[in-house]
């Protein structure tokens, strides 16, 4: 058990730590790294809890495109990032204040949680034993079955987040020669050559 | 010493509380911004997977799945976004998304 709590700080520690960064550093860049570190540590602490699956989701996901996807935008607009952080700590200490109160009241609050007894009768898809089956199955098992409306939404909502991404960004820029395969095979002879008679020492 | 739910639950609230500090802080910078809000949701996230562990119930796992997948449409949205904007008006800067005021 020392060994989890051990995982279990380190984790959370570098988690929080490596989020701290993502909103302090100056360079956009590193944030977008730090934010990597962030989901890394948090995949760990997934990993801890038993919810393998949705930790490599993070990895693959959240480290392998979103975070990819940010670093991407960041370095293909060209601005002038110290001029954006101009006037950072103007409003600073107020959010450090409502961030303190609403971090105090949250610990507050989940701090001394404890479950009802009841709440074991509410419980309606209980995790089986890794013994049985694997988190993956498990969380198959349940996905396809009782909430495969909702998977399949949620397959839409990527699809439409696709297109309009694609839509957004797509720019149709003028003055450029590109192959038309319709115009191509449209052409007739009537429209592509024309047939002059040159009278003899006049030209065109 | 054991590692029960209150101390995922505290983790979580530090990950979203950073989040909003984050909006707070870089108030000018919309790429900042999109990722203060990706480290809320990854602090909802870490909640959802903690009750679901502690409960024994894996609902909370599905539902930790589907805004995993919201969060991703968000991100490329909001970036695509932040692009056509740039390419508008050369700037990401939020003070001067003001275009459709009056």
């Amino acid at each position: 058990m020392g060994l989890q709590v051990l995982f279990f700080y380190l984790f959370a520690f570098i988690a929080v730590a490596s989020a701290f960064m993502v909103i302090a550093a100056k360079n956009p860049v590193y944030s977008v790294l730090f934010l990597i570190l962030t989901f890394v540590n948090a995949a760990g602490l997934f990993l801890l809890t038993g919810a393998e699956f949705l930790a490599m989701i993070l990895l693959v996901v959240y480290v392998g495109a979103v975070a990819v996807l940010f670093l991407f935008v960041v370095m293909m607009l060209d601005i002038d990032f110290a001029e954006l952080r101009a006037g950072v700590l103007e409003y600073a200490p107020v959010g450090a204040l409502i961030g303190l109160i609403l971090a105090a009241e949250l610990i507050i609050v989940v701090g001394g949680a404890t479950f009802s007894p009841e709440i074991a009768k509410a419980i309606s898809m209980p995790i089986p034993a890794v013994s049985e089956r694997t988190n993956t199955a498990a969380l198959g098992d349940v996905l396809y079955t009782h909430y495969v409306y909702f998977f399949q939404i949620a397959g839409l909502v990527l699809l439409v987040a696709m297109i309009g991404a694609i839509v957004l960004t797509l720019r149709h820029r003028q003055n450029i020669k590109r192959q038309s395969i319709p115009r191509q095979v449209a052409r007739t002879p009537e429209n592509a050559v024309e047939v002059v008679t040159v009278k003899p020492g006049q030209g065109i | 010493m054991e590692i029960g739910i209150s101390h995922y639950l505290t983790v979580s609230a530090i990950l979203f509380t950073l989040g909003v500090f984050g909006i707070f802080l870089n108030r000018k910078n919309v790429i900042i911004i999109l990722m203060s809000v990706e480290l809320i949701l990854l602090a909802v996230n870490i909640n959802m997977v903690a009750f679901s562990a502690f409960l024994n119930d894996i609902t909370g796992q599905v539902f930790a799945l589907f805004i995993l997948t919201v969060a991703a449409a968000e991100a490329a949205i909001g970036l695509a976004i932040l692009v056509v904007f740039y390419r508008n008006r050369g700037s990401i800067d939020v003070e001067d998304i003001n275009t459709m005021k009056g």
